[in-house]
C-alpha cells in the first residue's frame, strides 16, 4: 500500500471525529406562526431543537394530533451510535497502519451496511411517530398520518416538514468517498510501479 | 359713540379676516399634500419601522411605544398606573411597585421619558419617566419593556423637572415644581416667602446593580423649578434647571408669577456638589420615601422604606449653583449637541434666549454678578447671553436639535414649529402644527449626536383633525420631515393619554436585545413550578396556595375542591411555555382585582377571596391556541364550616 493511500485512510478516519460536532440530519418545520423557524437536529448521540426550546415546542404541537413525545432518552440508537462511529474510526486508523486493502474493503462494506441500516431505522422511527397516534388526540383528521419524509418535503396539515441530511452525514459520505478513492489510487500506483519495474 | 362702534366693526372684520386666513391655511395644508408623503411614512406589512418612539402617557400614568415613521402603536408600558389588562399593580408580584409614603398610589401623571445615555448618546438600555403628582421616578428596562424600579422623591411636590440624565447616566436629575416647606410643617400658605423651599434631586444609577439611589438633594430658594437638562461635552459637570415665579407668589400665579421680565435658569455644578457631599457638607434630613424594585432573580417586586436623605445647602457650598437671568417664565431648558448653548423656552418671552456655557464660566470667574437670591449669585444677563432668537413664534416652550446646526422650537400659542440656526440665531423656516404643540421630539434630539430626519410635534389639542369621539378627543402627534431645507408635514397619528415629551431611538439599538421569553429554569419566583408534575394545592390555615401551571391548552390542576367561603386563595400561575409570544391569561369568575397575563416562563400570583358557595369557573383569557376555549377549570367553593378536604386533579 502506498504512503499517500495510507494518509488518505488516516484522514478519512479522523474526519469521522467531526460527526460528534455536527448534526447528521435536519428536519425543519415551516408554519405561518413560526416565522423564526422551528426544527429538529439529529446527532450521533442526541436529538435537539434548532433553537433551545424547539423540541419542547414541537412536542407541544404534536400532542394535539396525538404523536408521541420525542424524548431522546428513550431512543436506544443514540446510545449505540457513538460506539459504532468510534469503532469505525479505530478500524480505519488500523487499516492505515496495517496496509491491508482487503480489510479496507471490509471497512467500506461494513460502513455502507451500517448506513443503510441506520437510514432504515430512522425511517421506522419516523413511521412509528407518524402512525402510532393517541386515539384521544384532540385533532383527528380521517386518514391523516404524520410521518415526516426521509429526504424532501411534505405538507402535514399547516406544517411543511423538510427533511435533509446535515453536515454530519456529508462528512460520513466524504470519508467513504475518500476511502474509495484511496483504494483506487493505491491500485493505480501499484500498477504503475509494476510497469516501471 | 358712533366712532367707537365703527372701530368695533373694524376690529370684528379684522378678526373675521384672520380666521378666514387661518381657515384657508388649514385647508391648504390638507390639500397640498403632494403624494410622496404617503410613501415616506408607509412601512410595508411585515417590515419594521426605523425608530422606536416612547411617548409619555401624561395623566394615563403610562408610557407608550410607537414606530416611526409609521406612527403605529406597539405597546403601552404600565408604569405608575394599575393595569387590569396585565395585572400590573394588582398581582402580588407587582403591587408593591406602587407603594409610596402616602400608601398605595395606583396612578400618576407621567411627563418626560428620558433614554439612558452613554457618552451623551442614547444607549437603549433603560428609559426613565417621572411621576409628577406623587413625586416618583421610574426606570423601565428596554430588554423587557417592563417597569423594574420606582423611586419616590422626598422633599418634593410636583416632580415636573424630571427625569433628565447626565452624559453617562451617572445621575438622573429631578426638580420640584412646587416649592413647599422643607421639612414639611403646618404654616400659613401666605408665609411662602419665609417658609417655602425647592429641591433639586440627584439620583445615582449604580453601574453594577443598575439600581437607582437618591444620592443627595440641593435645597434652593422657593421658586417653581420647572424643567431641566444635563450638560454635555464641555458642560458635562453641569445641570440646568428653569425656574419661574421669581416673584415668589403663592396665589393667582397666572398674574402674580408673570410680573418679572426675567426669571432664571439655575446652573448647578453637580461634580462640585458630589465633592461637597464627600467632604461631609450635607445635612441628613429625616423624611420618608419608598424605593421599589423588581428583584432580577425572582421577578418579584420588593418595596423598601427609606427615612433619610442627604441635603446640601448652597450656603455651605460656594460655587455649586448660580442663577442665569432668563426672560420670561421659562419652561424648557435644552442644551445643544456641542454642550455650549443653553436654550430656554421663555413661554411669555418675545425672544428665545440662548446662554453661552463659555461665557457663563467667564462671568463666574470675573464675578459678573447682579445681586443674589438667598445667597445664590445671579449672573449678569449680558455676561452670559450668547444670542436671542427674534420672532420665534408665541409661547416658545421646548427645543430639540438635528445635529446639523439647527434647532427646532415648539411655539404653543402660535401653534407652530420654528427652525432656527445655532450661532446666527436667525429663523430659517416655520411650519404650522395642529394644534398647540407642547414638547417636540427629534430622534436623539437632546443628545450629542442627534439622528435628525424627523421632528414630531406633540400636540395638546386636536379639535377637527380626526373623526370626533364625543367631548373627549384623541391625543395626537404629527410627524414632520426635516431632512430638507423646508419642513414637511407627513403624518398625523393618535397617541395614548396626553403625550408630553417623547424620545425616539433607532430600532436596532433595542430590538436586538429584546427578550422573547423567560427561561423556565431561571424562574426564581418562590411560588414557581418548573413542571406540571409539581402542580398542587396546599392549605395553611385559611390560606390556600394553588400552584397552577399553564401550557397549551390546559391548566394543571383544573378541578379544585376543598376551598371554603372565608379562605384567602392565592393562585400562583406559572406559564410553562418556552416559546415567543405565547402568554397565558388567567381569570376567575368574580375576581375583585384583575386578570393575570403571564409571560412564557414567568410566574404571577393573584389573590382571591371567595364569598359564595358555588362552583366557580376559571379560564385562559389570552387566545393561546386552537383549543384555547378548552383551557378552563372549576373551583368548588364549599360553606365555611364544611369538612371537604383539599383535592385537585387533571384529566380524570
Amino acid at each position: 500500500m502506498v504512503t499517500k493511500t495510507r494518509v488518505m485512510l488516516f484522514i478519512a478516519s479522523i474526519l469521522l471525529v467531526l460527526t460528534f460536532f455536527f448534526p447528521l440530519w435536519s428536519i425543519d418545520l415551516h408554519a405561518p406562526q413560526y416565522p423564526e423557524g422551528l426544527g429538529i437536529r439529529i446527532w450521533v448521540d442526541q436529538v435537539s431543537g434548532l433553537k433551545p426550546n424547539d423540541l419542547q415546542s414541537i412536542n407541544g404541537l404534536n400532542h394535539y394530533i396525538g404523536m408521541k413525545v420525542i424524548d431522546p432518552e428513550t431512543i436506544p440508537e443514540l446510545k449505540i451510535m457513538p460506539y459504532l462511529i468510534v469503532f469505525m474510526i479505530l478500524f480505519g486508523l488500523l487499516n492505515a497502519y496495517l496496509k491491508k486493502p482487503k480489510l479496507v474493503y471490509i471497512w467500506l462494506i461494513l460502513f455502507l451496511i451500517l448506513g443503510a441500516v441506520g437510514l432504515y431505522d430512522f425511517y421506522m422511527w419516523e413511521f412509528d411517530y407518524g402512525h402510532q397516534l393517541n386515539p384521544n388526540a384532540p385533532i383527528k383528521v380521517p386518514g391523516m398520518t404524520y410521518q415526516p419524509p426521509l429526504i424532501g418535503s411534505k405538507q402535514l396539515l399547516n406544517i411543511n416538514a423538510v427533511s435533509l441530511p446535515a453536515i454530519g452525514t456529508i462528512i460520513i459520505l466524504i470519508s467513504i468517498l475518500l476511502t474509495v478513492f484511496a483504494l483506487y489510487y493505491n491500485s493505480k500506483a501499484l500498477k504503475r510501479e509494476k510497469v516501471n519495474a | 359713540m358712533k366712532n367707537l362702534s365703527k372701530k368695533n366693526v373694524l376690529i370684528a372684520l379684522g378678526i373675521l379676516f384672520a380666521f378666514a386666513a387661518i381657515y384657508s391655511g388649514c385647508n391648504q395644508s390638507k390639500s397640498t399634500m403632494s403624494g410622496n408623503e404617503a410613501e415616506q411614512v408607509y412601512v410595508a406589512p411585515g417590515t419594521y419601522d426605523e425608530f422606536y418612539m416612547f411617548a409619555s402617557g401624561g395623566f394615563s400614568g403610562q408610557l407608550s411605544v410607537y414606530g416611526l415613521p409609521s406612527g403605529r402603536h406597539f405597546k403601552t408600558i404600565s408604569v405608575f398606573s394599575q393595569n387590569p389588562e396585565t395585572g400590573y399593580g394588582y398581582s402580588e408580584e407587582t403591587k408593591v411597585m406602587l407603594n409610596t409614603s402616602y400608601g398605595f398610589v395606583p396612578w400618576d401623571d407621567a411627563h418626560h421619558p428620558e433614554l439612558s445615555m452613554t457618552n451623551g448618546v442614547p444607549d437603549g438600555r433603560f428609559i426613565f419617566i417621572n411621576g409628577n403628582n406623587t413625586p416618583r421616578v421610574a426606570k423601565i428596562d428596554l430588554k423587557e419593556f417592563e417597569t423594574t424600579e420606582i423611586l419616590e422623591i422626598p422633599n418634593s411636590a410636583g416632580n415636573h423637572g424630571s427625569p433628565f440624565v447626565t452624559e453617562n447616566t451617572e445621575y438622573i436629575i429631578a426638580s420640584t415644581r412646587f416649592s413647599v416647606p422643607i421639612p414639611q410643617s403646618d404654616v400659613p400658605i401666605s408665609s411662602y416667602k419665609e417658609n417655602f423651599k425647592g429641591t433639586l434631586s440627584f439620583i445615582k444609577l449604580d453601574p453594577a446593580t443598575e439600581r437607582m439611589n437618591l444620592a443627595f438633594q440641593i435645597l434652593v430658594p422657593g421658586l417653581d423649578y420647572d424643567l431641566a437638562h444635563a450638560g454635555k461635552g464641555p458642560s458635562h459637570d453641569w445641570a440646568f434647571f428653569t425656574c419661574y415665579n421669581s416673584e415668589q407668589a403663592n396665589t393667582l400665579l397666572e398674574i402674580n408669577a408673570s410680573k418679572n421680565d426675567k426669571d432664571f435658569v439655575a446652573a448647578v455644578n453637580w461634580v462640585k456638589a458630589e465633592q461637597y457631599l464627600k467632604e461631609g457638607k450635607a445635612k441628613t434630613y429625616t423624611t420618608e420615601y419608598y424605593q421599589n424594585h423588581v428583584d432580577k432573580k425572582t421577578q418579584v417586586a420588593i418595596s423598601e422604606k427609606k427615612t433619610e436623605v442627604k441635603v446640601l445647602d448652597p450656603k455651605d457650598c460656594p460655587g455649586m449653583i448660580y442663577y442665569l437671568p432668563t426672560p420670561k417664565s421659562p419652561h424648557g431648558v435644552d442644551v445643544d449637541p456641542s454642550g455650549e448653548y443653553i436654550v430656554a423656552g421663555g413661554k411669555l418671552s418675545t425672544v428665545i434666549p440662548v446662554h453661552s456655557f463659555t461665557k457663563m464660566l467667564k462671568a463666574i470667574e470675573d464675578k459678573q454678578f447682579d445681586g443674589d437670591l438667598n445667597g445664590i449669585p445671579i449672573l449678569k444677563y449680558d455676561a452670559v447671553i450668547a444670542g436671542e432668537v427674534k420672532d420665534p413664534g408665541l409661547g416658545p416652550l421646548h427645543t430639540e436639535f438635528d445635529g446639523n446646526g439647527y434647532a427646532y422650537t415648539s411655539a404653543f400659542i402660535s401653534s407652530e414649529i420654528v427652525k432656527w440656526k445655532l450661532g446666527t440665531w436667525e429663523v430659517v423656516d416655520r411650519i404650522p402644527t395642529y394644534y398647540s404643540t407642547g414638547h417636540l421630539c427629534v430622534p436623539g434630539g437632546d443628545s450629542k449626536k442627534p439622528y435628525g430626519k424627523y421632528v414630531i410635534a406633540l400636540n395638546k389639542i386636536t379639535k377637527d383633525r380626526y373623526l370626533p369621539t364625543g367631548p373627549e378627543l384623541t391625543q395626537s402627534s404629527q410627524l414632520i420631515d426635516i431632512s430638507g431645507d423646508k419642513m414637511k408635514l407627513l403624518l398625523d397619528f393618535p397617541t395614548v393619554g396626553e403625550p408630553h415629551y417623547a424620545q425616539a431611538i433607532p430600532a436596532d439599538l433595542i430590538m436586538k436585545n429584546s427578550v422573547k421569553f423567560y427561561k423556565i429554569e431561571d424562574n426564581g419566583n418562590p411560588y414557581a413550578i418548573k413542571s406540571e408534575k409539581d402542580a398542587r394545592v396546599e392549605r395553611k390555615g385559611n390560606e390556600v396556595h394553588v400552584y397552577l401551571s399553564a401550557i397549551r391548552s390546559h391548566f394543571a390542576p383544573d378541578n379544585i375542591e376543598g376551598i371554603k367561603v372565608g379562605d384567602v386563595v392565592y393562585f400562583h400561575v406559572t406559564n410553562l411555555e418556552q416559546d415567543w409570544d405565547v402568554p397565558h391569561g388567567f381569570a376567575v369568575k368574580g375576581f375583585n382585582n384583575s386578570e393575570l397575563l403571564v409571560m412564557p416562563g414567568a410566574t404571577r400570583t393573584i389573590k382571591w377571596e371567595p364569598k359564595k358557595v358555588e362552583i366557580v369557573p376559571f379560564y385562559c383569557t389570552d387566545f393561546c391556541s386552537a383549543l384555547h376555549q378548552e383551557m378552563q377549570g372549576y373551583v368548588r367553593v364549599s360553606p365555611a364550616n364544611s369538612n371537604i378536604p383539599i383535592s385537585f386533579s387533571l384529566g380524570n
